[in-house]
């Protein structure tokens, strides 16, 4: 007999069943394009296999629902969306849990619904657009079988406050339940969790407007769950952590309190509640739940002193009053302080002929510096809203001295309108602008969010604005700025048009803006504290320049852009083997290798460690930033320092307890190439091994080549005797046995950190190889001297492409490159099924020594070369496929 | 007028009738028989179609529902397994499936209201059978390209609704999506259902039957008993159930599961225990039997039948003893 509760079930290859006792159900969140730039990438790059293990380790980090979003202007979101929901199927530790399908596009979220087996969950819908339409995409949800998250957002706007969550809230579910027969445990209502702490007073109640709601969703909605966006929450802290950590937790831990029984939390950016500084917690739950006047003020004073680190206060430091009047009012504009900017603009007005330089001259000079804090995430959007304030007071200051001078000021700033397009609600970044651009002596009309183009084209002519500025932030903004672009076109109206907000890009507004906007100038603001700047350049004298400069710019970052989309023509191979990269071939330019044949090399752990490249070995440790500058730079370095102290620690013990044995082979050979193939001969002219290298298809612009690795290489016809090497090296031979020790000690750190350094010593020693390799074994440069840093670079003579990355994509050529080595003999390295070496701290290679030989990539590849490759090989057409699929598809 | 089968559901325990190509084995056919009158001149080979014969052999189907019947069956299933555009395409006859559908929903049902019509006590109902496909929508046929998909969710809504639509025209009482190894397969088949009830403002009972393919306990697509019951549960059904693959004995821990979680009925229809060396299935009417009274034991089904290798009497063996039993309580909606 069935036991069954009516209660929210869904399933991935296993269940989810949300009951009261199961507390809180965490969606996972990094598979989100909008959210994770990391991950954004990864989907624009193809890199599918880590994209999925961004899945697995959201999966493995304890998500219960993995939630995949792919709006993103600049990529096929549905195409994306289907792709990476097939993969994640096929993957049975990632597939486990439901899905979330997130898009505001109907048309991605009903393509990902065809593709789960399970009960996922449809993230969202809302009466947005009316009901008709919510009656007709919940009715598709329901006929697909998966729950879903409903919007508080009406026809009239997103809900915010109390009573307009709750207003919506009931109409959606009375619909649904009522009248499409969604079932009530299905439903989960997004009450909008919204920034709070914005410097913006209408913010302030934003949390426990939250709070309420989902009470009362709750006690008066039976069935019906409440989820959202955690983070959000703390946007105003974003490069903050240590305040943004402990608003998640207190912010769950009240959400919870009230009924929120599922939501998207990132847990690595999450504190323990109870673990939070008491002080640090009264001043976030004063915010959160909106209990006192200055609590914004208190928690960004706050959390100045606890910038990037643990929580330890800073004392008040007033040895910035000493410095020079402009480094002041730079201070003052950086930290949002008022109480000294009258006095130190007075003092500055003195030293200026005329008072408006202040202005140009210090004050912007301030904001800029603000402006580039903000851009880089170093400040948060209150204390560039602060900034503004301290430079409109020093504005205001100043203004009757420029009254008094009338004339020979600058003439009236302009006019500025500006809207948060159609559909989208999202105004703080917009209301940023409006208030710097304000305070510059500009006039702002601000026609708030959700703005039709109709109604921004009408004020503009009315108002007779000098410029119109666009914000968004959500994906279709992007659509609609298009469209604002479009209608003013048609309008014929010849003002400049600014494109802001989060989702937008300079690619954006080259390629999908400006050309549809001849009328004037479009102009992509890449954050508030830049409007200023532009706005200035788009209306002063400067202008002609400025828009030459930026038409320019826009062409170029078009043409990229096309170029990018070109390549997808690929050419016949014979008119890409036509297109050959051409060598003008010269005996002179060939020298005879100092030895022949295949040697043996050690190198010990000291030789090797200064050949180190660091940079890829913080990348390991996703800290983002090139050696050595990482160690200094102000988000990440002191952890870069310490993990660098590790290491080099770590290599003492490497070097002095001989942890790693570093073994390698190399060999130079006679060489020719015939076609696209190079035939390495011995020395009575019998070929003993044939490589074959792959040849790119894709279209180039006139004049640039389609480069294989054997154009490398003198053609036989030539009659030149060319060479050509390879080699095998290994730093990871005795490793197992000390990552067993560490992992036996659950010393995961310590395990890691071997791993990657095995990794980096190996990619030395095919550094330092090949050093030795054109200074003496080669020897075609033998008066080369080159620093560190230059090898890095590889500003040296000739290549050493691997087999299996860009330019010899094809893993089975190891093979021969093993046997001509006999490299498993001498290094021990092996090679497994699928061709990976092992250890695998191992790099293998082929050496090119002629002046002109370069790294590439053979990029997209078609079949008829696959199965030229698979005929000169004596491959089958189809295993040539299988090695060559990333190449082919 | 027959009762409800809703009704009759909650009073007993219905049986299933049994395989239906263990049956036309017995026929020892040939590539003619497949051909007879319809399809002379096809350019294929078409040995082997069987659905083909409710068009070609129709007097062999009828009398092997009869047969059924006759054993105590109190639901045949259609000749329509493989009545999709999609299966039919192997033997180039997307053509043929209205025909095959209509023709086979047909013959099933003037054998069921003969039988009713002889014992008004014991209506029989006709169970229109949609069958998988042989393609899957969830995982990948290239093993070196795993995003990549035979089919798609669309293109089986498509062919469902042709197979739906042609059942019903022809008078079946209940549409069986069965032998479920991909759970997106299935979900397509219910949208397709959902969708030509809609349009024919009709409401169908529906039976899902999934296949657990080994003692993993899950699903060809990976899925466990539970996650598969929850990805079909958005509908309506009548009965949530599992055919196929095992014997009955194997079957019932997953039965189990779903007794304990559906908030519908539970069928079961077994193989009869899994094939010996030259793939034929012998387990005898008692052996398998005695298997299923552990079901019944246990009140875990509602609906029980047999699968492959099943013939008239093991489901009269089956009726014997399940006539002996009270059916699973079904839970009432809350």
């Amino acid at each position: 007999m069935s036991e069954s509760k009516v209660t929210l079930r869904l399933s991935g290859l296993e269940p989810l069943i949300v009951t009261p006792e199961s507390n809180f159900v965490n969606i996972g969140e990094r598979t989100n394009v909008t959210g994770s730039r990391k991950f954004l990438r990864l989907i624009k790059e193809e890199q599918f296999d880590e994209a999925l293990s961004v899945a697995r380790d959201q999966v493995e980090g304890g998500a219960q629902i993995i939630d995949v979003n792919m709006d993103e202007g600049m990529i096929d979101g549905k195409e994306a969306m289907v792709r990476f929901l097939n993969l994640m199927a096929a993957e049975p530790d990632i597939a486990r849990i439901p899905v979330m399908i997130d898009s505001s596009k109907w048309e991605i979220i009903e393509a990902g619904l065809q593709c789960v087996q399970g009960k996922g969950v449809v993230n969202s819908i809302s009466l947005k657009e009316g009901k008709e339409l919510f009656v007709e995409q919940a009715t598709k949800v329901k006929r697909y079988g998966a729950a879903v998250i409903v919007m508080a957002f009406d026809e009239k706007g997103q809900a915010d406050s109390y009573e307009r969550r709750i207003e919506i809230c009931e109409r959606s579910y009375r619909i649904l339940v009522d009248e499409v027969g969604f079932s009530k445990e299905d439903i989960i209502f997004d009450p909008n969790i919204f920034p709070v702490a914005t410097g913006m007073e209408e913010h302030n109640n934003n949390a426990l407007d939250f709070f309420n709601a989902t009470k009362w969703i709750r006690e008066n909605l039976p069935g019906a769950h409440v989820s959202g966006g955690v983070s959000n929450v703390s946007f105003s802290f974003r490069g903050n952590n240590v305040v943004r950590e402990a608003m998640h937790a207190a912010f769950l831990y009240h959400a919870i309190q009230n009924g929120m029984d599922m939501g998207i939390v990132n847990p690595t950016m999450l504190e323990v509640y109870d673990d939070i500084n008491k002080e640090l917690l009264e001043f976030v739950e004063d915010v959160l739940l909106n209990r006192r006047e200055d609590a914004t003020e208190r928690l960004l004073e706050y959390a100045e002193t606890v910038k990037g680190e643990g929580g330890k206060k800073r004392e008040k430091d007033m040895s910035w009053r000493e410095t020079d009047v402009r480094k002041r009012l730079t201070h003052s504009l950086v930290k949002g302080i008022t109480d000294f900017i009258v006095e130190d603009v007075e003092e500055c007005r003195h030293q200026f002929e005329r008072p408006i330089e202040v202005i140009e001259g210090p004050l912007m000079d301030g904001m800029n510096v603000v402006g580039d804090l903000f851009g880089s995430g170093k400040m948060f959007l209150p204390q560039v809203v602060k900034s503004a304030r301290v430079m409109k007071k020093a504005v205001a200051y100043l203004l009757p001295f420029i009254e008094e001078e009338k004339g020979e000021g600058r003439s009236a700033a302009g006019k500025v309108l500006m809207a948060t397009v159609k559909g989208d609600v999202h105004d703080i970044g917009k209301n940023i602008v409006g208030v710097v651009l304000g305070c510059n002596n500009y006039e702002v009309i601000d026609m708030g969010v959700m703005v039709p183009p109709d109604k921004i084209i009408e004020a503009a002519i009315k108002e007779q604005v000098d410029v119109i500025g666009l914000s968004g932030l959500i994906t279709p903004s992007l659509d609609e700025m298009v469209t604002v672009a479009k209608e003013m076109e048609r309008a014929e109206l010849g003002i400049p048009l600014m494109i802001g907000g989060a989702t937008t890009s300079r690619v954006h507004t080259a390629v999908k803006i400006e050309e549809h906007f001849t009328k004037d100038q479009a102009v992509h603001v890449l954050d508030a504290s830049r409007s200023v700047t532009v706005v200035e350049s788009l209306l002063g004298s400067k202008k002609e320049a400025f828009v030459k400069g930026l038409q320019e710019e826009y062409a170029k970052v078009r043409e990229n852009h096309t170029k990018n989309r070109a390549q997808k023509t690929l050419l016949s191979i014979e008119d890409a083997r036509k297109n050959k990269f051409k060598i003008d071939w010269d005996a002179r330019d060939i020298v005879r290798p100092n030895r022949g044949g295949v040697i043996d090399i050690e190198f010990s752990t000291k030789e090797l460690r200064d050949y180190i490249d660091w940079t890829p070995f913080f990348r390991t440790w996703e800290l983002h930033g090139k050696y050595p500058a990482i160690l200094k730079d102000e988000v990440v370095g002191a952890e870069a320092q310490q993990l660098f102290e590790d290491a080099l620690k770590m290599l003492d013990q490497i070097q002095s307890e001989n942890w790693l044995e570093h073994k390698g082979v190399v060999g130079i050979f006679r060489a020719r190439s015939v076609g696209d193939d190079v035939e390495l001969l011995d020395t009575n002219d019998n070929v003993i091994h044939v490589v074959h290298t792959i040849r790119q298809q894709l279209k180039k612009a006139p004049g640039v080549p389609n480069i294989a690795l054997a154009d490398f290489i003198a053609p036989a016809e030539t009659g030149i005797q060319d060479y050509m090497g390879g080699f095998v090296v290994t730093s990871g031979l005795g490793i197992e046995e000390r990552i067993a020790a560490f992992e036996a000690d659950h010393d995961d750190y310590n395990s890691i950190l071997l791993k990657a350094l095995a990794d980096r010593l190996a990619e030395a020693f095919a550094e330092r190889l090949h050093e030795k390799v054109r200074t003496y074994i080669w020897g075609y440069a033998t008066d080369e001297n080159l620093n560190n840093e230059a090898l890095i670079k590889e500003s040296y003579q000739g290549i050493r492409p691997a087999p299996g990355y860009p330019a010899c994509p094809d893993h089975t050529e190891k093979i021969g490159l093993f046997k001509l080595l006999e490299a498993e003999k001498r290094t021990g390295v092996t090679l497994t099924d699928s061709l990976a070496m092992y250890p695998t701290a191992s790099v293998s290679g082929w050496y090119f020594a002629h002046p002109q030989s370069k790294y590439f990539g053979v990029g997209r590849i078609n079949q008829e070369q696959v199965e030229s490759l698979a005929e000169r090989k004596g491959y089958s057409v189809e295993d040539m496929e299988r090695w060559l699929s990333p190449n082919l598809h | 007028m027959k009762k409800d089968i809703y009704e009759i559901l909650q009073q007993r325990i219905l049986v299933l009738d049994g395989a239906m190509g263990t049956m036309i084995q017995r026929h020892r056919l040939e590539e003619e028989d497949f051909r007879k009158g319809w399809f002379e001149d096809h350019d294929q080979s078409l040995k082997g179609n069987n659905d083909l014969l409710s068009l070609t052999r129709p007097e062999i189907i009828k009398e092997i529902h009869a047969a059924y019947f006759e054993a105590g069956a109190d639901i045949a299933e259609t000749n329509t397994f493989s009545g999709t555009t999609i299966a039919q395409a192997d033997y180039g006859l997307e053509n043929a499936v209205y025909e095959i559908n209509y023709h086979s929903a047909k013959i099933a049902r003037a054998v069921a209201d003969e039988f009713t019509a002889k014992e008004p006590n014991k209506p029989r109902f006709v169970a229109g059978s949609m069958g998988p496909t042989n393609r899957t929508a969830s995982i990948s046929p290239d093993v070196n390209d795993p995003g990549f998909r035979g089919i798609t969710f669309e293109q089986l809504v498509v062919a469902y609704i042709q197979q739906a639509e042609a059942l019903l025209d022809g008078g079946v009482d209940i549409l069986l999506v069965e032998t479920v190894f991909d759970t997106l397969n299935a979900k397509a088949a219910l949208f397709a259902i959902d969708e030509v009830c809609n349009q024919r403002g009709i409401k169908v009972p529906i039976m899902v039957s999934g296949t657990i393919t080994d003692q993993s306990g899950r699903t060809l697509t990976g899925q466990t008993t539970e996650a598969f019951l929850i990805s079909v549960s958005h509908m309506d059904l009548l009965t949530v159930g599992l055919n196929c693959a095992l014997g009955a004995s194997m079957m019932r821990p997953y039965l189990q599961v779903l007794d304990k979680n559906a908030p519908f009925g539970v069928s079961a229809h077994p193989n009869a225990g899994l094939p010996n060396e030259f793939g034929e299935y012998d387990e005898t009417p008692e052996m398998m039997a005695a298997q299923i009274k552990e079901f019944l034991d246990e009140n875990l089904v509602n609906i029980i039948g047999g699968c492959c290798g099943t013939n008239p009497d093991h489901i009269k063996a089956i009726a014997d003893l399940a006539a002996q039993y009270e059916p699973r309580k079904i839970a009432v909606d809350v």
